[in-house]
């Protein structure tokens, strides 16, 4: 019965075509189905969950690897030439050694490509055949499968750390709340805890959950790449419509923690998951280096025609010239002779082929290889690695590597990029009342010295009561310093791995303001009216909606980090435990909770029957961590042993701070918060509804109920021009005196707080009446449910409730600058690059982080460019176009530095960026050293980036760590996504992914000069060892009769380009150091070399090839004429030739190499030794082995005459003389700064310093001074920032602004 | 100390499968331990113990562990990895090169002064005989083209010259390296094989077989077109006698080419072996003719052939033909009055070429060259002058590091 009719399978073929294809998919469960015969299950048309990602089949390998290999048009190119030699009368050679170099080209990438290939066969089936769960009807309970075997309406069951093979619409958790936290750092590098919720009303059977009473279909969107986004329904048998989203999807590859286990429908499998779609492998860029290459492979394209034009003409001019036929002169086959001009048209294919190694076979092979090897070099730099989060950087790009050689532009995102994003609470303002936290500001300055830091950390960690309870019960006392020894030590590593903002003291610890302290105290105990007052005091409700308006997920200290191992028992409890715990403590008012809390803990060794080692040991530690509690009665909840996980590093501040000031958020559920109040009484807030942050609305709100007043309370945070709109205008009528002077003290400091660089978020209440909340959260679940636009009417709903706001007060949070930034900075701008920061921050933040980063000097003239409409943006833009034009012009500004750097805001931008200003503003951006764009949107960055780089055809480089760099990475020439805090999706759109901004600094100035330098100096190498071996066989052709004839055995004229000289101009490519990286650092001038048209440009390109005309004529002419009138044979004339062609390609070589290792020693002396073995080895071995050439015993002829080495001496000699001699003479009379950089490079570290102080304060870069920079410039509010007179004025105001400030300050030129 | 001790101690007490630790450091404290007795089983027994005790310590085990894999990812901080391999770093400048061209010009003076002596020592005679003007004897025999025309040069030799003196024939304009000349030849032919003496290579057509199919033996233009006019030079007696000159027609080939390269086929006589083959058609006689009187000078390893069979690399080309080596002239050719009868056969006025004797004495550099001299000297002084260039530079642009 397996036979089916055609027409039957072209009808499933095309039935299978329409489901993948359509919009929507209805997926119903395997279950009914299993065991019947593939045509009649449901899910038939979706692909399984084996993945694949070979691109090879063991029998298809052939035919498609040639396939792709001809692709490349080189590869066409010399097969055709190959092919062409099998033409008899245009044949240069033996038909069939023509084809050797192709092949042996093309071999070795089979070979290389099979053996990437067979890697990839390998992890896959290695994931393919990884266990899981799926349940079975036969059975009646899951049974292990292997992943491949999982298929769309599978029911998989994912147990605690399993990483869950597919994609997952969760139906059940073994947790009560219908919760299942998910780690998604395989997919995206995050690595706090998400939530995913099951999918309400499906699951009914509470506890335990039976797949086959699920008979609902579940609709979901054809499968899509992103994700964040995910829209499906579950359509019950009653009609009854339930919609999911996100939220309940398990995506493929993330790891299930904190949670016993869960079951999911299979939704997406194999490639069709989100994380598969994703995962579109390394990215193919081509190089600015690689296109300036191909186009000097078409200029020796035609320097080959005109050889070959010549050839043929003479030809053509020397069979003309023989008044008879000569004996010498052979007939076809049927003994007579082509016409003469017919001859030479045969003859100029022939000399294609017998020349066609002009083009370099090779080339694109060793570039790849030197790429490799480049790459092998950056990542495995010990200075790129970054130790807290183990990371090196990523080469994503694979063949971009020179690029970072070239760079003259570089756009770079603030936050998270130049910041840490690891926010700090510096200062809040409260009910327009300022509170300055001078003590943590204090501790902060303490903080900064890193020795401190350390003993800090120590010190907190010893004091951590957990090392007593979990470890002093088993009476182990080594363990108890081993612990601290050990905790230290990871120290570093613990604070990388959770990434996030929680583990470093440094945004935990917030000192409270004394006199805030005493204002909550005040109104803590405010007097018997407790309800009424407490309440009502404004104090209290900004703490409890900074610890409560957030998304941020509680976990113990200790949990996550031991997330990572095998055994993360204690994190899968932590919410029970720790509840528990303060169950204990305060039994008495929290009886109705305890049950249930009870419940969850007992759960965890009952439900899950252990099945492997790992399990019984965290049954175990389940055991003994209970016991000490249960037993003393507990010890008391640290607020310590609380961790906070969120998603923004804002938020884990924001409850930080809360938490100094006694609002401690104990836990959180999806549809609970618990916080303890300073009194120590602790409130359990319904939460209703969470209205998650977005970047239109630019703030996130919650709504909640309170637990005593009963009241809806909803609490928004978000950017203050966001919240200040719906506050009203503070002029507005309905706003009472005294909100009116709240909202301008608080707006004044705001725009403080943005002067000193910090990020600020306001906080207000609502009260929300209850007719209002039910109106509005039926409208709310039906938003939820909407298939079609669905988050625009989520969005929506949102809005609607936001609305009427009461102001609270606003927070100032610290996003403190990576270190070294200034210097990073400084040493790129040094290096000849425009930086430019593109930043969605208010330009109050972006330009005081510019003048903290050295983007901005003091003694730089600013411009300030904002502007509401177009008209006035085009007069200021010519304004000052022509002011700077002028500025540059005038004389007396010739010994200062004219440094204009632009600060401009997101509209003026988008307006300077039409197509009819933007030519000025290219022109204006272009004289500008560094430029600052403010509020700018994603799209804009892409925008500004494309613009720079095609208007002013530069090399453009984009950094950044978030999705909203994503762009702009992927619109320059050269991505870098750092790896930080803010996922990954950057680093997936990136070429290359560093972990901290001064990376950045050695990833350019040294990585990339020197695989600029290396890869530059190799391919001009390369062009110019082809030319001038190729030469000499077309001087020749001037000496018989331009006949194509080849004075050099075939097989040793392959060897030469494929074994004799093939690998020093790789090993040149892959280890050549001009300078050192100390000093490549040292003087970042250097970088200038590669910028522009760099090393490899026309210039150096021509002289080489020049040069290679050159060397090949000496080459050619001193053995001629020593050998003229002679007896010397045709081969024993070719023998010194080749000799000579040897030595002095690898000569020539010798001087372009700036540093010899013993490698390079090996390989040159190598290559020298190979040479005369195998031709010795093949004139000794090779008879009549290879008709017509007969090269017997000639090299070893030539090597018993003398004559021979006098020759190979002197040609070699006056082949190398002139460039030897100019390389002397330029860099006595003339150095280059490479080679002064080498000569500093010979001195002692000590004087080398000197010299590169002295070097850099004369050219008045001065060193960067970094205490003063690392804060920025006004730490306290009374002093006003200086260098923006009028700021607020300009950045609030209406109209428009031009600000052009000149402070020059002329700076004692160091001498 | 005791902290790390303990830790081990831990660590080896309890993960006993992991003993054969891959951490290095610390294999050694295993090996003590399993000395002692302490290390347990490899198969994990110490979990069926106290399970709190082990579950316990194992907290401790996988922090350790972690902090091991954690910096997995470092990458090796060795000397080839973070490219710091000691390296030597010339600077080419002219301090340092200034002894280097001294060095380099005086030698090559040194070799070109002994290249030129060497050369200038070497005595040369050409004679054209072209006959391409009318004052050339061999005038008529140029015009014509009957067989074995013969004429004779006379020339006279002031001084001794100096032996050993090599003969030589001249031919310019002759390209023997075109290129489908060259390949028109079978090496396997020559080599002696009797099926490549049946059916020759292709790459000899079309003089591979005659209009009767039968096979060209040695087959190919190169064969073909040998070189067939013959010389004798005669020394002239006082009494307007002449004597002949012996010239001796051995060990004109290379030594390779008679012993390795060509071989006559294995059959004898000789003849059997080219049954059913036909001779060049340009030859008198066929090759195992060549030389009837030696059978060692016979066949594919006749000298004069082999010479021919050697293809020149230029156009303008001289190949020995005999050399002077009988007693009476070892020291060379006494001075006096010598005639050179030429059998003149060769066409060369197809290719506008000229025919020629050279004869000539050689030295360990070969034939007479001045150029390798010359060139020696100009090129030695040119390093000389550049150094000079060099000081000069060297005394007004000093480095940086010297201010």
């Amino acid at each position: 019965m397996t036979w089916k009719s055609p027409l039957a399978l072209v009808r499933e073929a095309l039935e299978g075509q329409r489901a993948r294809e359509s919009e929507l998919r209805k997926l119903v469960s395997n279950l009914p189905y299993e065991g019947l015969e593939k045509g009649k299950q449901p899910n038939r048309f979706f692909p399984s969950n084996a993945v694949k990602t070979t691109k090879y089949s063991p029998l298809l390998f052939l035919p498609k690897n040639l396939y792709e290999q001809f692709h490349r048009l080189a590869n066409l190119y010399f097969v055709g030439l190959a092919i062409l030699n099998f033409i008899p009368v245009v044949n240069a050679f033996q038909p069939e050694v023509g084809l050797i170099p192709i092949c042996v080209i093309m071999c070795l990438t089979a070979l290389k490509d099979a053996w990437e290939d067979f890697r990839r066969y390998q992890s896959d089936k290695k994931i393919n055949n990884m266990p899981c769960f799926i349940y079975s009807r036969r059975e009646k309970q899951y049974v292990e499968k292997r992943w491949k075997d999982v298929r769309v309406g599978d029911f998989v069951k994912v147990v605690c750390n399993e990483i869950v093979p597919a994609d997952l619409l969760l139906l059940y958790s073994s947790d009560p709340n219908g919760v299942c936290h998910i780690e998604t750092a395989n997919l995206d590098g995050e690595t706090n805890l998400k939530q995913r919720t099951a999918v309400s009303g499906v699951c009914t059977s509470n506890p335990g959950f039976e797949p086959e009473s699920f008979n609902c279909a579940v609709v979901c969107e054809r499968p899509n790449n992103n994700l964040n986004h995910f829209k499906c329904l579950v359509e019950k048998p009653d009609k009854d419509r339930v919609g999911a989203s996100i939220e309940s999807l398990l995506l493929r590859g993330c790891t299930v923690r904190n949670t016993n286990h869960a079951v999911g429908f299979v939704v997406y499998a194999g490639h069709e998951t989100k994380s598969m779609l994703n995962n579109n492998g390394s990215r193919s860029k081509r190089s600015k280096l690689e296109r300036k290459l191909n186009v000097d492979v078409f200029f020796c394209l035609i320097l080959l025609f005109t050889m070959c034009l010549i050839g043929a003409l003479g030809h053509y001019l020397w069979l003309e010239s023989l008044p008879g036929v000569p004996p010498f002169l052979v007939p076809d086959s049927n003994g007579h002779l082509d016409e003469p001009s017919l001859a030479s048209f045969y003859m100029f294919f022939t000399m294609i082929i017998l020349l066609q190694i002009l083009i370099p076979i090779s080339l694109y092979v060793s570039i790849e290889l030197v790429k490799v090897g480049q790459i092998f070099f950056i990542t495995n730099d010990i200075d790129l690695y970054d130790e807290e989060t183990d990371s090196r950087v990523q080469c994503r790009a694979l063949n971009i590597t020179e690029d970072l050689g070239q760079i003259e532009y570089v756009f770079s995102d603030k936050t998270g990029t130049l910041t840490e994003n690891k926010m700090v609470f510096r200062r809040c303002s409260i009910m327009g009342t300022e509170y300055p936290h001078k003590e943590n500001a204090i501790r902060l300055a303490v903080l900064d010295e890193p020795e401190t830091e350390e003993e800090v950390i120590f010190n907190q960690h010893q004091q951590l009561p957990r090392t007593r309870w979990s470890l002093e019960a088993e009476g182990i006392s080594p363990s108890d310093t081993h612990w601290q020894g050990s905790r230290r030590k990871s120290k570093v590593a613990a604070n990388g791995q959770s990434d996030a903002a929680f583990s470093s003291p440094l945004e935990t610890e917030v000192i409270p303001d004394q006199k805030l302290l005493q204002q909550i105290t005040r109104a803590e105990s405010g007097g018997g009216h407790r309800d009424s007052s407490r309440d009502k005091d404004p104090h209290l409700d900004f703490f409890l909606a900074l610890a409560i308006c957030n998304t941020v997920v509680v976990s113990m200290a200790n949990a996550h980090r031991q997330r990572a191992c095998t055994s993360p028992h204690s994190s899968q409890t932590n919410n029970p435990l720790e509840a528990f715990s303060s169950l204990l403590k305060r039994a008495g008012s929290f009886i109705q909770r305890k049950s249930k809390r009870n419940h969850t803990i007992l759960e965890v060794p009952v439900t899950d029957a252990a099945k492997t080692d790992s399990r019984e040991d965290r049954n175990g530690v389940q055991t003994c961590s209970l016991h000490p509690l249960s037993q003393s009665g507990g010890p008391t909840l640290e607020p310590e042993d609380l961790c906070y996980e969120a998603e923004s590093p804002d938020e884990a501040a924001l409850v930080y701070a809360a938490r100094a000031y006694g609002f401690i958020l104990l836990a959180r559920t999806p549809d609970s918060v618990t916080v303890r109040l300073p009194s120590g009484e602790e409130l359990v807030f319904e939460v209703l509804d969470t209205l998650t942050f977005d970047s239109n609305r630019k703030r996130m709100s919650v709504l909640v109920r309170h637990p005593v007043t009963k009241e809806y309370v909803l609490y928004t945070k978000g950017a203050d021009y966001s919240i200040m709109e719906l506050l009203g205008t503070p002029y507005a009528e309905h706003i009472s005196g005294v909100e009116k002077n709240i909202a301008a003290d608080t707006q004044h400091h705001l725009d403080c707080y943005a002067k000193e660089g910090l990020r600020t978020l306001c906080i207000t209440k609502k009260v929300v009446s209850e007719s209002t909340y039910r109106s509005w959260s039926g409208e709310r679940k039906r938003a939820k449910a909407a298939m079609e636009c669905r988050e625009e009417q989520i969005m929506e709903t949102a809005v609607q409730l936001e609305t009427n706001l009461t102001l609270l007060g606003a927070t100032g949070i610290e996003d403190r600058l990576q270190e070294n930034v200034p210097e990073s900075i400084m040493a790129l701008r040094e290096a000849g690059m425009h930086v430019w920061v593109l930043t969605g921050d208010k330009p109050e933040t972006a330009v005081n982080i510019g003048y903290a980063c050295r983007l901005l000097e003091e003694e730089d003239l600013v411009i300030n460019m904002s502007c509401k409409n177009k008209l006035t943006c085009t007069s200021i833009l010519d304004c000052t176009l022509e002011e700077v034009r002028r500025y540059g012009e005038d004389p007396s500004n010739v010994d200062t530095t004219p440094n204009i750097s632009l600060v401009i805001d997101g509209n003026t931008l988008t307006m300077a960026m039409s197509p009819d200003l933007q030519e000025r503003f290219v022109d204006l951006a272009k004289r500008c050293r560094s430029v600052l764009c403010c509020r700018v949107t994603p799209l804009q960055k892409s925008g500004v980036v494309k613009l720079v780089r095609e208007k002013l055809k530069v090399m453009t480089l984009a950094v950044g760590d978030g999705a909203n760099d994503v762009n702009m990475i992927q619109a320059a020439d050269v991505g870098i996504g750092i790896s930080g805090q803010e996922g990954m999706q950057a680093v997936m759109a990136s070429d290359f992914a560093i972990s901290r901004f001064k990376h950045l600094t050695k990833l350019l100035l040294v990585h990339g000069h020197w695989c600029y330098t290396r890869l530059a100096n190799m391919v001009i190498y390369f062009f110019y060892k082809n030319v001038a071996y190729v030469n000499l066989l077309f001087w020749y052709q001037f000496f018989c009769g331009f006949t194509a004839t080849a004075m050099i055995d075939y097989w040793l004229m392959i060897f030469f380009n494929l074994f004799f000289t093939s690998t020093p101009p790789i090993l040149f490519g892959i280890f050549d150091k001009d300078v050192s990286a100390e000093v490549l650092l040292g003087v970042p001038e250097l970088y200038r070399t590669g910028q522009g048209k760099g090393e490899y440009n026309f210039l150096t390109f021509w002289i080489s090839i020049l040069d290679a005309f050159y060397q090949s004529l000496v080459c050619f002419f001193i053995p001629y004429l020593a050998y003229r009138d002679s007896d010397v044979d045709i081969f024993t004339f070719g023998t010194p030739l080749n000799t000579v062609a040897l030595f002095t390609i690898l000569l020539h070589l010798a001087i372009e190499i700036k540093s010899w290792t013993l490698v390079h020693w090996i390989i040159m002396l190598g290559s020298v030794a190979l040479y005369f073995v195998v031709t010795l080895a093949y004139s000794a071995v090779c008879v009549t082995c290879n008709p017509p050439s007969n090269p017997y015993w000639i090299f070893q002829s030539q090597m018993a005459d003398p004559m021979f080495y006098l020759i190979c001496t002197l040609s070699t000699v006056v082949a190398l003389l002139p460039r030897y001699t100019f390389y002397v003479l330029k860099n006595s009379v003339a150095p280059s700064p490479l080679l002064q950089g080498r000569q500093l490079d010979r001195m002692d570290p000590s004087t080398r310093d000197q010299w590169i102080k002295e070097w850099r304060g004369f050219r008045g870069g001065g060193p960067v001074k970094r205490y003063e920079l690392s804060d920025p410039p006004t730490p306290t509010l009374e002093t006003p920032a200086d260098f923006f007179p009028d700021s607020d004025a300009d950045f609030m105001g209406d109209d428009l602004s031009l600000n052009v400030i000149t402070q020059n300050r002329q700076r004692v030129v160091a001498t | 100390m005791f902290h790390s001790f303990g830790k081990h101690f831990l660590y080896t007490g309890l993960e006993g499968g992991s003993c054969h630790s891959q951490y290095g450091g610390w294999s050694n404290v295993w090996f003590l331990l399993s000395q002692c007795g302490v290390c347990p089983a490899p198969n994990g027994q110490s979990r069926k113990g106290g399970q709190v005790k082990a579950t316990a310590t194992y907290r401790i085990l996988a922090m350790v562990k972690q902090e091991q894999k954690e910096s997995s990812d470092r990458p090796d901080n060795t000397a080839f990895t973070q490219q710091r391999l000691p390296a030597w770093q010339p600077i080419l400048s002219a301090g340092i090169v200034i002894p280097g061209f001294v060095l380099i010009g005086l030698a090559f003076i040194g070799v070109g002064v002994g290249l030129f002596i060497t050369s200038q020592n070497i005595q040369v005679l050409e004679l054209d005989y072209t006959g391409a003007d009318t004052a050339n004897p061999c005038y008529e025999c140029g015009r014509q083209s009957t067989k074995n025309c013969v004429c004779t040069m006379e020339f006279s030799l002031s001084t001794l010259f100096k032996g050993p003196v090599f003969f030589y024939y001249g031919l310019t304009n002759y390209f023997q390296n075109q290129r489908r000349y060259g390949v028109s030849k079978d090496d396997t032919q020559l080599f002696g094989d009797l099926d490549a003496i049946k059916t020759p290579t292709s790459d000899c057509a079309p003089f591979d077989y005659d209009g009767n199919n039968r096979s060209i033996v040695p087959c190919g233009a190169l064969a073909n077109s040998i070189f067939n006019d013959t010389f004798k030079l005669y020394v002239k007696t006082n009494n307007s006698g002449k004597k002949e000159v012996p010239l001796d027609g051995k060990g004109i080939a290379w030594w390779t080419d008679y012993n390795v390269k060509h071989r006559n086929p294995d059959v004898t006589p000789l003849k059997d072996a080219f049954k059913d083959t036909v001779k060049p058609i340009n030859w008198p006689k066929p090759v195992y003719e060549l030389d009837t009187t030696d059978e060692y000078n016979n066949g594919f390893i006749n000298q004069d052939f082999l010479v021919w069979m050697r293809r020149a690399a230029l156009p303008d080309f001289r190949k020995l033909y005999r050399r002077i080596t009988a007693d009476e002239y070892h020291d060379g050719l006494p001075a006096g009055n010598y005639s050179l009868e030429i059998t003149y056969n060769y066409p060369v006025l197809t290719f506008n070429g000229r025919k020629k004797v050279v004869l000539s004495n050689v030295s360990w550099m070969g034939g007479k060259n001045d150029f390798l001299g010359i060139a020696y000297l100009v090129v030695g002084s040119l390093c000389i002058v550049m150094s000079i260039v060099m000081l000069i530079v060297y005394a007004k642009f000093k480095f940086p590091e010297e201010d």
